[in-house]
């Protein structure tokens, strides 16, 4: 495996030989070249991609919890199945993202501890409670539509590891996409009842939902660099315009709506929808860890890491030839 | 607490017999045993496969990117390539009208 060689890398503004190194970065870049990890790369970077892989890491798992919380609850044995594998896939991505974050230099236990901690950031939608089963299948549908135009287009950039875990990601995510709209269509052909649950699990969704691909363009402050070196292809706004496109016909053909203060309307000239501007205050306040349950969230995690303690000293000590110690009562 | 952070191991999996072993991606775990079983669940669970190696990460060599130009070709080598014969040419001059 090839390590980068830590002390000095020469990698930031100032060092000697970076604006070499830098236009030989950018013209691979440039060239559709990836990079891979023991490659000379900007500090800038690689603590761009540190950051975001690490996000999406954590959005991974966090995106389990709304969910797993429901599996005891889904209304037939097809729907349970399919829930738990889907569960399942979300929690090995997490473990997938982990690992392509480490080969640029930050460890895994470092990275689920700051999620513990409150420490690091995750996706905005996992901030807020899966209400009814509707509530499953908006998330199953729309969010992981959502993720999969994030998802598409990263699996392009420029760094190996994380486009090949992308890549992997893409395909398992296809299952879960095309079963959140089976159930969707499920409870939209169905009673009043189940229609109106729908109607309003997307009403409670859609500003989280369209606050998804995070801020606008206009007050996305990384966007440009990151675009530059191919670690993002589209900004916040394009792949918002995506799944809008994508989606929202789906929606209105199901006999759903979105909520009337959104102010969507198509454009006939461009093709693109028009929306009344998301509250990015309000976004960051919720990714900071002030949304409805975001502590509730964080709790759920670190007891699960804590229920799992004692089978990771048994794994350990059994490596090590020592007798397991069982669990304390 | 140090608890989570196993060494790490490559995967490689074979999709079909006859196919070659494929790398898939990379496991953290406490042996090479507990690998087979991570490695199954995260690489196994869905798509076909009939088998699979781990290889801890630490035991393998590998040549830097920065040498990549020990690979380029200094010369023409086009004379190990078929593409560099125009054999088809001569071999219907001398009467063969087969494919070669």
């Amino acid at each position: 495996m090839v390590q980068t060689v830590l002390g000095q890398r020469n990698d930031k503004p100032g060092d000697p030989g970076y604006e070499e190194s830098l236009a030989r970065f950018e013209a691979r870049i440039a060239r559709g070249d990836k990079v891979e990890p023991g490659d000379w790369m900007p500090d800038a970077y690689r603590q761009q991609l540190i950051r975001l892989i690490h996000v999406h890491a954590n959005s991974e798992i966090c995106g389990a919890l709304p969910e797993g919380t429901w599996i005891c609850h889904a209304p037939s044995l097809k729907r349970k199945m399919a829930l738990v594998a889907k569960v399942q896939d979300e929690v090995g991505h997490g473990q997938l993202l982990y690992r392509a974050a480490e080969t640029l230099g930050k460890s895994r236990e470092e990275m689920i501890d700051e999620l513990i901690s409150g420490k690091a950031k995750y996706s905005n939608v996992f901030h807020y409670p899966a209400e009814s089963w509707a509530d499953v299948c908006v998330i199953a549908w729309l969010i992981d539509a959502a993720a999969i135009v994030n998802q598409k287009m990263m699996a392009e950039g420029s760094y190996g590891p994380y486009a090949r875990a992308l890549k992997r990601i893409c395909y398992e995510e296809a299952f879960h996409l095309t079963h959140g709209y089976d159930m969707c269509i499920s409870m939209a052909t169905g009673t009043k009842l189940q229609r109106d649950m729908l109607q309003n699990a997307i009403n409670r969704w859609w500003e989280p939902i369209m606050m998804f691909h995070g801020p606008s363009d206009k007050e996305s402050k990384h966007t440009e660099q990151l675009m530059k070196w191919r670690i993002k292809l589209k900004t916040n706004d394009q792949q918002r315009q995506e799944f809008l496109q994508k989606y929202l016909p789906k929606l209105f053909n199901l006999g759903l709506t979105v909520p009337a203060e959104w102010n969507l309307k198509l454009d006939p000239q461009t093709k693109e929808w028009t929306y009344a501007e998301p509250d990015w205050e309000k976004f960051i306040g919720v990714v900071r860890g002030g949304g409805p349950v975001s502590a509730q969230r964080l709790e759920t995690r670190r007891l699960s890491h804590e229920q799992g303690r004692w089978i990771r000293e048994a794994l350990t000590a059994a490596a090590r030839g020592q007798r397991a110690p069982m669990p304390a009562a | 607490m140090t608890d989570t952070q196993w060494p790490i191991f490559e995967v490689f999996h074979q999709q079909t017999r006859g196919e070659p072993h494929v790398h898939v991606g990379s496991v953290h775990a406490v042996d090479a045993e507990t690998a087979l079983l991570m490695a199954k669940e995260q690489f196994a669970r869905r798509q076909a496969c009939v088998n699979i190696w781990v290889v801890a990460a630490d035991d393998i060599t590998a040549t830097p990117y920065e040498d990549a130009d020990i690979f380029e070709h200094g010369t023409d080598k086009s004379y190990r390539e078929a593409f560099g014969y125009q054999t088809t040419k001569r071999a219907k001059a001398v009467g063969d009208t087969e494919e070669i």
